[in-house]
């Protein structure tokens, strides 16, 4: 049990230092380097190695940017075994809904909450 | 001056990036934010009726939750000056760019102002994750009808 609290600190750190060494060693933007890795976790998903990454290390695999594209190619994948092709499209949205309306509803909040003075 | 030159010049005068350093406070950073969710994590699974699998999603709401106080409260533009990438890439940043963006144009209005620049900086993440997934899941189902792979 407190295996899994170790592999999610090093694997979820050692993503961040894949993000570093991006913005760091390929001089990428770090709008670059999130898409870069978003991109990554989709195709990562797409071969199967996402999941288990996963069941290894918890939220050190869930927590960073690379799951969403993971989650997003997950949904997509379970509709199309299902519905076919138009699964691809309808199903995108099944696993990942938290992320987009949290950030949705607690953006909002926070807009109503909080002002500017410079230091968001 | 001639481009050669200049990008010699440009090299020497700019700052030398620690990346050592950046390194390890990256991971130290990122590592501590996904311990934090994994214990988000046990929370839901003990209290409430989640698996390993599905705990993920309350968890990122509630990471997103936390990174929204931390934003308005300034403190999470400290964590990503310590940080870096370790910031910017749990999905705490991610929620750190869309309420850091919401709350800096609000005196533009809620419609123009949040609305409108809401998903400035994380609209290009979800653009190339919804287009991405798309390809990667459609490759997949067409390389399955047609037999080459399994599900």
């Amino acid at each position: 049990m407190i295996s899994i609290y170790i592999t999610s600190f090093i694997v979820g750190g050692l993503i961040c230092v894949i993000g570093q060494l991006l913005m760091d060693v390929a001089k990428l933007t770090p709008a670059h380097t999130l898409c870069t890795l978003v991109v990554t976790g989709s195709i990562l998903d797409g071969i199967g190695w996402y999941e288990p990454l996963i069941d290894f290390a918890g939220a050190g695999a869930t927590i960073p940017i690379t799951s969403f594209g993971n989650a997003l190619t997950h949904g997509a994948l379970a509709e199309a075994e299902k519905h076919g092709l138009i699964g691809v499209v309808t199903g995108m949205f099944e696993v990942t809904s938290s992320g987009i309306s949290a950030a949705i509803i607690f953006g909002m909040i926070g807009a109503l909450l909080f002002t500017s003075k410079g230091n968001v | 001056m001639e481009q050669q030159k200049y990008a010699h010049l440009e090299k020497e005068l700019s700052p030398k990036t620690p990346l050592l350093k950046n390194t390890v406070r990256a991971f130290l950073t990122g590592g501590l934010i996904c311990l934090i969710g994994q214990f988000i994590a046990l929370f839901y699974i003990t209290y409430f009726d989640f698996t390993e699998r599905t705990a993920s999603n309350p968890t990122v709401a509630t990471m997103i939750f936390i990174s929204m106080l931390l934003t308005g409260f300034g403190l999470y533009k400290k964590i990503s000056q310590f940080g870096g990438a370790g910031a910017a890439v749990p999905i705490t940043g991610f929620g750190n760019a869309v309420v850091s963006s919401a709350i800096e144009h609000k005196s533009e209005g809620y419609v123009l102002g949040v609305g409108g620049n809401m998903f400035k900086l994380a609209g290009s993440v979800i653009l190339f994750g919804v287009f991405s997934a798309f390809l990667v899941a459609l490759i997949k189902t067409i390389l399955v009808k047609l037999g080459v792979v399994s599900w």
